[in-house]
């Protein structure tokens, strides 16, 4: 027992170890990207580009966003099939009332663009907490009521939008609602404002993960739910936080979507919630919960994105970018396993009865073997 | 031992290691054409590994097994089927979703030439079986419609339409209502008279005794004595079984305790698994701050269900239960803890522990809120409070960043504990707090309690191995049935008391031993 060296895990990406295979499993992600990025640039002179690394970065930060939600509900051990949905949805919303709302009395209503994003960022929220609540409370399974909440929030946005989409959303100077356009358009710094706000979000994710006591409850919640409950950790809250995050991070993907096209389709977002997961799975989270980051998630994001779109530029047709991203996530998914399941069974396991265990028996070995 | 013809299978000096622990040191054990043959022994003394080899699920040491007075190697559970020798465990392995019939016949359907399944050819089958055990369960029930007990009589089905010659039952009554062991009882004098042979574990000495026609008695991994059953009473088994392994020194003095921490009143436990029977039965108890409750019984006893329904895992059927005169009916888990009760749970691998976080996250995880600075945690506080609770449960780590899975079981029980006492609880509940420890952790578990009532903690913990009672606690409460069968100050208690008195009212009656 050494008490000075005592000390409390530093954040995941100062910490770990300096074993091979470990590095090597941890910074997969990593080590793929860079292989992409050595490889485009190879068979592509335009893929290295400043501009074109904007562009992919763009793409990036949309998935990105919604990976940082899912990441969330992974770590919980669960699922969020219907963040795609709710990128539509969300989408739609903003449309409908950037286009002016029918108020009674013959009264039209063109809410501002700060009053949309909020419309549209609380009814993200609300259908993540349908999902929370349906996970938490009702007790059903995550993949299921996400997937019901799939096809409800994509027939909502196809019924507001009626099949139709919404063109031309910059708004009406007449009624002072203009600038949609460039929420997600607009460019600080020579960066995209989706890339910005990706970054925040992944800053702050990353702050409320490793420095707050939700974060704490989280990895305790999906390490282990029995036991966090027993340690007095409110997890079903936790676990309903858990999806209205993920629900608010896709209606921000959604508004960034919907103002980079400038027009309002209700199908957008389609299959977004696989490539969200994904994202999260070649970062490294466990599907069982409890271990994963926002480092390794923003890398899987990097990974699924600038592989799409090095596909494209070499000209790969878009049948072989199907396989090829299917292929990256098997892959992925196959060195999870390997991750996390020897370590798992090697602690779990233990002879039944009450006998010692291998590790009990250190000071019995040492009686015994006389 | 009998002629080799009265044994249908042999154990000679079996031994087995795990790791450099010998679970059992040279064992002999036979068992007898058409008897029922009892194991008896405290938790850890060997019948379980002892079962598993006689079942094929482990290999021993050294040693060897002879079947009909044929050496033979067993390969494989299902090796050892087709030998005719099977095991009902404890936990029962059917599937419930299934109906009797599928579990029967699970992995050897009978089939038609075409490759479908016959279940005409099954359903008859069933049932002649069920008409042999003389219980009137259909084919087509599924196994998750029966009661415990019933679906023991399945799993005795299976194990007749194998040929069983050999049937080992462990602790077939732990879950079991008393009507449920008449039967059970009844199937098995059935059995035996139609010439199977029955290697008996149970807990329940009382019934063991009724049941069985030989008793061999296990400790420590050895054999310490067999004899016929109708030769041997209670005192006589309680003797052999308990030795001398495992003592804490002389109980502490009885100071003055504090006022009333804990007050259960008249409470009543649901059984999950089966919602007819109470697993805890209107029991009531009181607990001093400052005061160690020692709280023994079997397996089944209802131990596990009152502390989980004291922490607010499980709701009460019936009765109340007060924190310092308040009670907390309704109170979430955490919302107990804040109030200052904290429990320990049984299992820590499933209950105490988050394998994917440090020796420290385990820690802090129920005190963290106290750590809460603005929105961040406080990380040197947080620090602090860790280094402060390893030290003081003496946690063997080497650092407070260590994986918890690098700990050994006992490091590991003291950081549950750690846990808990950082929330700064009032009235501590340990359920089992020595299960699958060492000797040596144990001791250091037991002293560290005894250190924590001195700063007027009140203290229960659950044990089911008598010689934890004594030394440490200064109450011992009995519990059988899901009430408290018996009540001893733990000066004037002696161990045999205790384990008789935890058999069944009937038998602590007969014997006179000096009950409440």
């Amino acid at each position: 027992m050494s008490l000075s060296r005592a000390k409390v895990r530093k954040p995941s990406w100062l910490s770990g170890g300096f074993d091979l295979r470990s590095v090597l499993l941890e910074g997969r992600a990593f080590f793929a990207l860079i292989v992409i990025l050595v490889v485009f640039s190879v068979l592509s002179p335009n893929y290295l580009t400043v501009s074109n690394l904007l562009v992919m970065s763009q793409h990036v930060a949309l998935y990105a966003i919604l990976a940082i939600g899912m990441l969330y509900v992974v770590l919980n051990g669960g699922i969020d099939l219907s963040v795609g949905s709710t990128v539509g949805l969300s989408g739609v919303i903003a449309g409908f009332l950037l286009q002016g709302v029918d108020l009674p009395g013959d009264v039209r209503a063109f809410p501002s663009v700060w009053v949309t994003v909020v419309c549209v960022m609380a009814v993200g929220a609300l259908v993540g907490l349908v999902n929370g609540v349906l996970v938490s409370r009702y007790k059903v399974a995550p993949f299921v009521a996400t997937l019901g909440i799939l096809y409800a929030a994509r027939g909502a946005a196809l019924l507001i939008a009626k099949g139709a989409t919404y063109p031309n959303l910059q708004g009406f100077s007449e009624f002072a609602n203009t600038g949609f356009n460039r929420v997600g358009f607009d460019k600080i710094l020579g960066l995209p404002t989706g890339v910005i706000v990706m970054v925040v979000l992944a800053a702050v994710a990353s702050v409320v993960l490793n420095k707050t006591a939700f974060g704490r409850w989280l990895y305790a919640s999906g390490g282990n739910e029995r036991a966090a409950e027993l340690s007095g950790i409110p997890v079903k809250k936790v676990k309903v936080r858990v999806y209205v995050f993920s629900g608010l991070c896709a209606s921000i993907a959604g508004v960034i979507l919907t103002s980079e096209l400038t027009s309002a389709n209700p199908t957008s977002g389609e299959t977004y919630e696989l490539t969200a997961i994904a994202a999260v799975v070649i970062g490294g989270a466990s599907l069982m919960g409890g271990s994963g980051n926002i480092r390794g998630t923003l890398l899987g994001a990097f990974v699924i994105g600038f592989l799409a779109d090095g596909l494209i530029i070499v000209g790969v047709s878009e049948y072989w970018q199907m396989v090829f991203k299917g292929v990256v996530i098997v892959l992925a998914v196959v060195l999870n396993t390997i991750q996390y399941s020897p370590r798992r069974r090697a602690r779990t396991d233990r002879p039944a009865g009450g006998e010692p265990t291998m590790q009990d028996s250190k000071t019995l070995v040492a009686t015994s073997e006389r | 031992m009998t002629d080799d013809k009265a044994l249908i299978l042999e154990a000679h000096d079996i031994e087995k290691r795990y790791g450099g622990t010998r679970a059992l040191k040279g064992v002999n054990f036979g068992v007898a054409r058409g008897k029922v043959t009892t194991l008896l022994g405290e938790n850890g003394a060997g019948k379980s590994t002892l079962m598993k080899i006689l079942a094929g699920i482990e290999k021993p040491t050294a040693g060897s097994l002879r079947l009909d007075g044929h050496v033979l190697e067993l390969e494989s559970p299902v090796h050892a089927m087709d030998l005719g020798i099977c095991i009902i465990h404890q936990e029962l392995s059917l599937c419930p979703n299934l109906s009797v019939r599928d579990n029967v016949f699970m992995g050897r359907e009978v089939l038609r030439s075409g490759g479908l399944v016959d279940y005409g050819a099954e359903r008859r089958v069933v049932r002649e079986l069920m008409e042999r055990l003389k219980e009137h369960i259909s084919p087509d029930t599924l196994v998750g419609d029966l009661h415990l007990g019933r679906q023991q009589i399945v799993e005795i089905a299976r194990a007749l339409s194998l040929d069983a010659r050999v049937l080992i039952m462990d602790e077939p009554t732990s879950a079991l209502s008393a009507s449920e062991v008449e039967v059970l009882f009844g199937v098995i004098e059935d059995l035996t008279a139609a010439g199977v042979s029955i290697v008996y574990i149970s807990h329940h000495l009382e019934e063991a005794l009724r049941v069985s026609n030989n008793v061999v008695v296990l400790r420590d991994g050895e054999v310490v004595d067999r004899a016929e059953a109708a030769d041997v009473d209670l005192p006589w088994i309680v003797s052999r079984m308990v030795g001398r392994s495992f003592d804490l020194g002389k109980p502490p003095a009885r100071e003055g305790f504090g006022r009333a921490a804990l007050t259960i009143d008249n409470v009543s436990v649901r059984d999950s698994s089966n919602p007819e029977r109470l697993s805890v039965d209107g029991l009531s108890l009181e607990v001093r701050a400052g005061e160690i409750v020692c709280l023994y019984g079997l397996m089944g006893a209802g131990r596990t269900e009152l502390l989980e329904a004291l922490a607010g895992r499980t709701p009460l059927a019936s009765g109340r239960t007060l924190l310092e005169g308040q009670d907390i009916k309704g109170l979430s888990i955490a919302e107990r803890i804040r109030r200052g009760l904290a429990l320990v749970p049984e299992d820590r691998q499933r209950d105490g522990l988050v394998q994917s976080m440090t020796v420290g996250q385990n820690m802090s995880l129920s005190s963290l809120a106290s750590f809460v600075k603005g929105l961040l945690i406080n990380r040197s506080a947080e620090r602090d409070r860790i280094a402060q609770g390893i030290r003081e449960v003496r946690v063997k780590t080497t650092s407070a960043s260590a994986p918890i899975g690098s700990l050994s079981g006992g490091n590991q029980q003291k950081v549950v504990i750690g846990k808990m006492l950082l929330a700064d609880p009032k009235v501590l509940l340990l359920d089992q707090p020595s299960r699958g420890i060492d000797i040596g952790a144990k001791t250091e578990v037991f002293h560290l309690l005894a250190e924590l009532a001195k700063q007027s903690l009140a203290i229960v913990y659950s044990t089911s191995e008598v010689a934890e009672c004594l030394g440490v606690a200064n109450r011992v409460v009995v519990m059988s049935k899901g009430k408290i069968a018996a009540e001893f100050d733990a000066a004037d208690a002696t161990k045999e008391q205790i384990m008789v008195a935890s058999g069944e009212e009937a038998v602590s009656q007969a014997t006179g031993e000096g009950l409440r």
